[in-house]
């Protein structure tokens, strides 16, 4: 039986994780490679590498950061932010990075999606989509960090990325996100209504609970979570301990 | 010394930092003499089953790779897998390697997602080599939409989505694993360590 997948989200910037976390057994904090090891061995499903970094020269940080974690972590590696052109792709690709994650420039040239997957397989190109709710009561598609609010219905994105090659959705909720309030059920479900590709919930998880919601309640294939994990509030075993013990399936180490 | 067959098909460095990390030599190549002169062979591959045909016949390793098959061991990932069969359905119908009796076709699985995509777990069809110190219930990464149908003899562990999946084959000195051995933690590190010892 397919697992329902626990993926820990670690933002880079400049080759550091932003506000350095504190693993006991660590060397150096705040390196990502460390904490990758670390989540590696807590069993981590994947791991995502969330770039902010701005500068140029931090990409090529960035770049040696997926490299090292490559060689020392074997679960699928995920990176994401700022990715602009197919050319990104293949850096990361290069690099170790197993699937690459587009979200502004997707809306801004859908074509990077297709073209991404027929160069390097759908398996690899990851929609990152964040959403909000309108007055209306459905949900926009929001970019540049949920700054722009585009008018994109999030659903209808959803689909024509789907249509267009990509081989997953990661989809955020900026309404949920960083409240702690649990993962935002109703958007989740809006979408895994309509995707036949797996959808990774993003934004909103506080404590065990959440997670079962999540996946009593929606078809959601996997959960992303940065905070949660990231400031030693709970284990990705922990995370899974729960999930079993409520006959979600789950890869336990 | 592992040769990891570069024919074009897909990222080859997962496979060659799980291989370092565990201190068993090899090197991408694309050169007849090196895959001779090596003592293992791994046929990578990500993409396409007509591609994939398309590259080993244009490079000229698609004998070199039937040829070496017979005298050492030789594992194909994924496509690398696939294609080791004797047709696929992909797009088309494509003649394969024909190292093992079979065919690859779509995955059937009412109401399921295609590609079959994550973690799931194995069950024991037979023993082999490589599955040496593997349980059942262990799990293991896949990302695939189009499955081995073989007979049951030549699978030895197989998951469940819809359809039974076998994950990993084998035949004599040929060995092929659906999932990502080099993506599956510490139980794929496993698997390829078992390869890395086999004579």
């Amino acid at each position: 039986m397919l697992a329902k997948r626990i993926i820990p989200c670690l933002d880079v910037r400049d080759g550091k994780v932003v506000k350095g976390i504190n693993f006991v057994g660590i060397k150096e904090v705040g390196d990502p490679v460390e904490c990758a090891i670390e989540y590696g061995k807590q069993g981590a499903d994947e791991i995502v590498f969330l770039d902010i970094t701005a500068t140029h020269e931090g990409r090529g940080t960035m770049l040696d950061v997926v490299r090292r974690t490559a060689q020392n972590v074997f679960v699928p590696l995920t990176v994401g932010g700022g990715i602009r052109s197919t050319d990104d792709f293949r850096e990361l690709l290069l690099a170790g990075a197993d699937k690459v994650s587009v979200n502004s420039a997707a809306i801004r040239n859908p074509a990077i999606i297709s073209e991404a997957a027929l160069k390097f397989g759908s398996q690899c190109v990851v929609a990152a989509i964040d959403g909000k709710k309108t007055a209306e009561g459905k949900y926009n598609v929001y970019i540049n960090g949920g700054r722009i609010d585009t008018g994109l219905d999030v659903v209808q994105w959803a689909m024509e990325a789907e249509r267009l090659g990509a081989g997953e959705i990661l989809l955020t909720s900026m309404d949920a996100d960083g409240t702690k309030e649990g993962f935002d059920i109703d958007m989740l479900n809006a979408v895994c209504n309509v995707a036949n590709i797996p959808v990774i919930a993003s934004g909103g998880c506080g404590n065990l609970s959440h997670f079962t919601e999540l996946f009593q309640m929606t078809s959601a294939d996997a959960a992303l979570a940065a905070s949660i994990f990231h400031y030693g509030e709970l284990t990705v075993g922990q995370v899974k301990e729960e999930l079993k013990k409520n006959r979600i399936p789950v890869r336990i180490l | 010394m592992i040769a990891i067959i570069d024919y074009g098909a897909g990222n080859l460095f997962s496979l060659k930092n799980a291989l370092d990390f565990l201190n068993l030599k090899n090197i991408i190549t694309a050169s007849p003499e090196e895959m001779k002169d090596a003592d293992k062979l791994i046929l990578p591959g990500v993409g396409a089953f007509p591609d994939a045909m398309r590259m080993l016949e244009r490079s000229g390793l698609k004998e070199t790779i039937i040829e070496e098959s017979g005298k050492k061991p030789l594992l194909g990932i994924c496509l690398g897998m696939q294609i080791l069969f004797d047709f696929g359905y992909e797009f088309e119908k494509t003649v394969g390697l024909g190292l093992i009796p079979g065919e690859v076709k779509r995955i059937k699985a009412a109401g399921l997602k295609i590609p079959h995509v994550g973690w799931n777990d194995v069950k024991i069809e037979n023993a082999c080599e490589l599955s040496k110190g593997i349980k059942k219930g262990d799990m293991f990464y896949y990302v695939h939409s189009f499955k081995a149908v073989t007979e049951k003899k030549h699978v030895s562990l197989s998951s469940e989505y819809g359809d039974s999946i076998p994950g990993l084959i084998f035949k004599d000195k040929v060995y092929g694993t659906q999932f990502h051995p080099e993506k599956s933690g510490d139980i794929g590190l496993k698997l390829l360590r078992n390869f890395g010892a086999l004579k």
